[in-house]
């Protein structure tokens, strides 16, 4: 297992190399330059000399091999470098808004599991009936609306409601605070967002679990168990959900990690200073360091979470670990 | 003395004059926490000196005092400029050369520490003539200073090159911050990163990119101001959350403006709860033509395409769905200098005959061998109100016979292709501060001038019309050279096509008293002079708070 593990770890070694060299030298074939955004994006006027103090100030005077070294050196040493925006220190920048994505992350991926897993289970138990139909629907709904549009709508539908039976609209707050300075109110501002990324998150376990639970419920030994005469109940929990699971968790593995840095319209939408707002106002600044530490973040993240969901095949499925 | 004096300056005495001597304002209530939007991202820094956008004003104005400002209680005036931190408005001498400032005395930093003038020049001193390595765009504003000087605690001395009614306005600029001299001294970069001024409001926390706080300043300096306990400023970005939380009460304005449609909306929503305040705004849209790029060389086809363009038809309608409302010069339709409407009648695209005024640019097009003329727009991905104006654009130069298209580009895009030059004609703008006509004009001067100029042209005689103008100190004279500057360069030359000036409207929950409106979102945003109606007010007291002890 050790070294299974291991290996899995060195394999990350190129992915990220590989992630790094692409974000660097992408970032910069788009055009434009952070200085003159930030000098002149209300249409007022600049000198030239403006410009070029700008410029220095950034380090844009330096060879671009030099600017990749230095970067790929930084992130080996985990110095995510300085926001050419704000001069701040990049991981200031990102922790000040990895809070928020996380507790979202996480939230919704609760609500994803406790959505998913039953209707998945229960559709597929119960194939072309009314219910499975029903399941589906809502699986098929959940994938087809976007989850900006659904943060919009019920946005809307909260403040109209509100406005009907309360005679007053309301809204959830709109400023953050972590869930360990105030639980309560942490969950009112995050719970809209995470329901609506839980949803369409669910919607695509769901599919996943329904189609590998009626893999599982045909193989041989369920056969078998149902002719042993075990309990329907053991047969899908002990047997066949377990079996099931692969599939899912990779699902939920890929798709956690793509929440911690990937909303970036939903944070948009319920005004949560995340880690995909900041990603925006990073490329929209063309700031090349905030948005590389960003990606390379994603990235990490990202790899990351697939050695978890090896992992876990590992010991969901002995097979695998001595493949 | 032999000086005649500005019209500009007697307004301003004028009105100073008239202000009451007490700040407090009638019936206003001491208490509660005003919960603001600030429509956009976290700014880059908090150095006044060295930002220019919006989003700083509304995020740290509050903190800082500033030697001159725009008269908060008459901000709409483009000319009422008043002290802050100046006991009395100065005369001049020198012919006008020389402005000596006595300061207040008394006045302390939120760190305890006095400010005295010496703070007052060390900071201005670092806006007009700034270090090698401090950035400070708005250095050019202060061109016509020479030097800046504090003889005493009290005194700032300022002595001009030449006397221009320009100044005024560029040490009334709310960017013009005051910062301790001690502090600046030791790292001219420290304000960057921390606030530290001597404001209505004492900074109380910064979660970064999501919101600021302040809290009361008991040792404001204008007796009885601030109303307010503190204030809450919320950056959201994107409109429509802006929206929902003014209609939820989850904020109680939002300063810099919003589209009519929007307005509408709120209104309807929010029924007697919402009042809305409206100005011409120091925002002007305009066509840039590539000179460099045929047949946009040729005086003809730009005057053809700046007459296709119906201003005074199509403002009315469109003001309805985009934030552009005045027909108007390149000068700020409220200011002294702007041409009046008989004048701008006369200009090429400003003919009261828009039929007239398209036969002659079909005239000119065809006179040009440029009949069915084809041409890419570049255009800015944002909404109001570049993209109305662009598909405004297209529609009005489909009247001559051009075809036209769009091309959107999002920020970035749209910077580097102006910059590089790697375009035919771009929809593009000026944007400013105080209203400042002789500086905010400088946009439009020739590229051998002015770096922000698209036109890619050189033209001497728009200098030297430019210079003669800014250097005249007879406001009716100077109005004079300032119409033949406009007339040569949007009607003469037709180097550019001036559009139609923004529209500002500012939604604000009726419980918000004694903030007014003005021609920029810059301006008179310190929050001292706002208070809060009941309940809104918590205790609501008719005085001011005691002092803390100690």
């Amino acid at each position: 297992m050790y070294r299974y593990i291991v290996k899995r770890i060195l394999l990350m070694i190129p992915t990220l190399f590989g992630a790094a060299a692409l974000v660097f030298f992408l970032m910069r074939l788009i055009p434009g330059d952070i200085c003159v955004i930030r000098l002149g994006s209300g249409g007022t006027s600049f000198t030239e000399q403006a410009l070029a103090a700008c410029h220095a100030e950034i380090g844009f005077d330096k060879p671009l091999w030099l600017q990749f070294v230095n970067f790929v050196w930084g992130f080996c040493r985990l110095d995510l470098g300085t926001s050419m925006w704000s001069g701040k220190p990049v991981a200031y920048e990102i922790a000040a808004r990895f809070p928020v994505s996380l507790e979202i992350a996480i939230l919704a991926t609760i609500i994803a599991v406790i959505i998913a897993i039953p209707l998945g289970t229960i559709s597929a138990l119960k194939q072309n009936s009314s219910t499975d139909l029903v399941v589906r629907t809502f699986a098929i709904a959940g994938i087809a609306a976007p989850s900006f549009w659904l943060g919009i709508i019920s946005l809307l539908v909260v403040l109209d409601l509100t406005q009907i039976f309360l005679g007053k609209p309301w809204m959830p707050p709109i400023d953050y605070v972590p869930l360990w300075q105030d639980p309560l109110r942490s969950l009112s501002i995050v719970i809209l967002p995470a329901v609506t990324i839980g949803y369409r998150y669910s919607a695509v376990a769901m599919r996943m679990t329904r189609s590998a639970m009626l893999e599982v419920l045909r193989e041989d030994y369920i056969r078998t168990a149902r002719a042993k005469g075990l309990i329907n109940r053991i047969i899908v929990n002990r047997h066949a959900l377990k079996n099931a699971m692969l599939p899912v968790v990779t699902v939920i593995g890929i798709e956690f990690a793509f929440l911690v840095g990937g909303l970036v319209v939903t944070e948009q939408v319920f005004n949560l200073n995340g880690v995909g707002r900041l990603l925006v106002q990073a490329v929209q600044n063309q700031d090349y360091t905030l948005t590389q530490a960003i990606v390379m973040l994603i990235v990490t993240i990202s790899v990351l979470s697939n050695l978890v969901v090896d992992v876990l095949y590992a010991w969901l499925d002995p097979r695998i670990r001595f493949a | 003395m032999g000086l005649r004096l500005f019209t500009l300056e007697m307004a301003v005495i004028a009105a100073l004059a008239a202000m009451p001597a007490a700040a407090q304002e009638e019936g206003a209530k001491y208490g509660g926490t005003l919960t603001y939007m600030i429509p956009a991202d976290a700014p880059p820094s908090f150095d006044g000196h060295r930002e220019g956008t919006f989003a700083l004003i509304h995020t740290a104005a509050p903190f800082y005092s500033v030697l001159v400002r725009v008269n908060p209680y008459n901000p709409g005036s483009t000319t009422d400029i008043v002290c802050d931190l100046c006991t009395a408005m100065p005369q001049p001498t020198d012919d006008g050369k020389t402005w000596t400032f006595k300061i207040r005395e008394g006045v302390k930093f939120h760190n305890g520490d006095p400010l005295i003038a010496a703070d007052i020049a060390a900071s201005l001193n670092a806006i007009a003539f700034p270090a090698k390595d401090v950035l400070s765009p708005r250095s050019d504003n202060f061109m016509m200073v020479k030097d800046i000087a504090a003889p005493d605690s009290t005194t700032v001395v300022i002595h001009l090159k030449f006397a221009t009614s320009a100044f005024w306005p560029a040490l009334a600029n709310p960017f013009n911050w005051i910062y301790e001299k001690k502090i600046l001294d030791k790292d001219p970069h420290w304000y960057e990163k921390n606030i530290m001024g001597s404001g209505p409001f004492k900074f109380a926390g910064y979660e970064v990119g999501q919101s600021i706080k302040g809290v009361r300043n008991p040792d404001y300096y204008h007796k009885g101001l601030p109303y307010l306990d503190g204030f809450v400023g919320i950056n959201a970005p994107k409109q429509a959350v802006q929206l929902d939380a003014i209609r939820a009460d989850r904020a109680a304005v939002e300063f810099r403006g919003y589209p009519p449609t929007a307005i509408g909306q709120l209104k309807q929503q929010l029924d007697g709860q919402i009042t809305v305040q409206q100005s011409d705004w120091n925002c002007g849209s305009a066509v840039w033509f590539n000179h460099k790029k045929k047949p946009f060389d040729d005086v003809r086809v730009r005057r053809a395409l700046t007459l296709a363009i119906d201003r005074w038809g199509s403002a009315p309608g469109l003001s309805r769905i985009a934030n552009v409302h005045t027909v108007g010069s390149i000068v700020f339709p409220g200011s002294p200098l702007a041409p009046s409407k008989a004048q701008l009648q006369t200009l090429a695209g400003f003919w009261p005959d828009i039929e007239k005024s398209r036969a002659e640019a079909r005239r000119l097009l065809k006179e040009a061998g440029a009949e069915g003329l084809s041409f890419e727009l570049l255009n800015r991905d944002i909404d109001q109100p570049y993209k109305y104006n662009g598909t405004w654009l297209v529609d009005q130069w489909s009247k001559i016979g051009a075809h036209v298209t769009q091309h959107v580009v999002p920020t970035g895009p749209w910077f580097a292709a102006f910059r590089s030059g790697d375009f035919a004609v771009g929809l593009g703008g000026n944007c400013q501060s105080i209203v400042n006509p002789p500086i905010d004009l400088q946009t439009w001067l020739p590229r051998s001038v002015s770096m922000a100029n698209y036109g890619y042209y050189d033209d001497q005689k728009e200098i030297d019309l430019y210079e003669k103008m800014l250097h005249e100190p007879d406001l009716a004279k100077q109005r004079a050279d300032m119409w033949d500057f406009v007339k040569w360069l949007t009607d003469d030359q037709a180097h550019i096509a001036f559009l139609l000036w923004w529209n500002r409207l500012v939604p604000l929950r009726s419980y918000v008293n004694g903030w007014k409106i003005s021609p920029s979102h810059y301006l008179n945003q310190d929050l001292s002079t706002i208070w809060l109606s009941p309940p809104h007010c918590g205790k609501c007291a008719d005085e001011p708070p005691p002092k803390p002890a100690g």
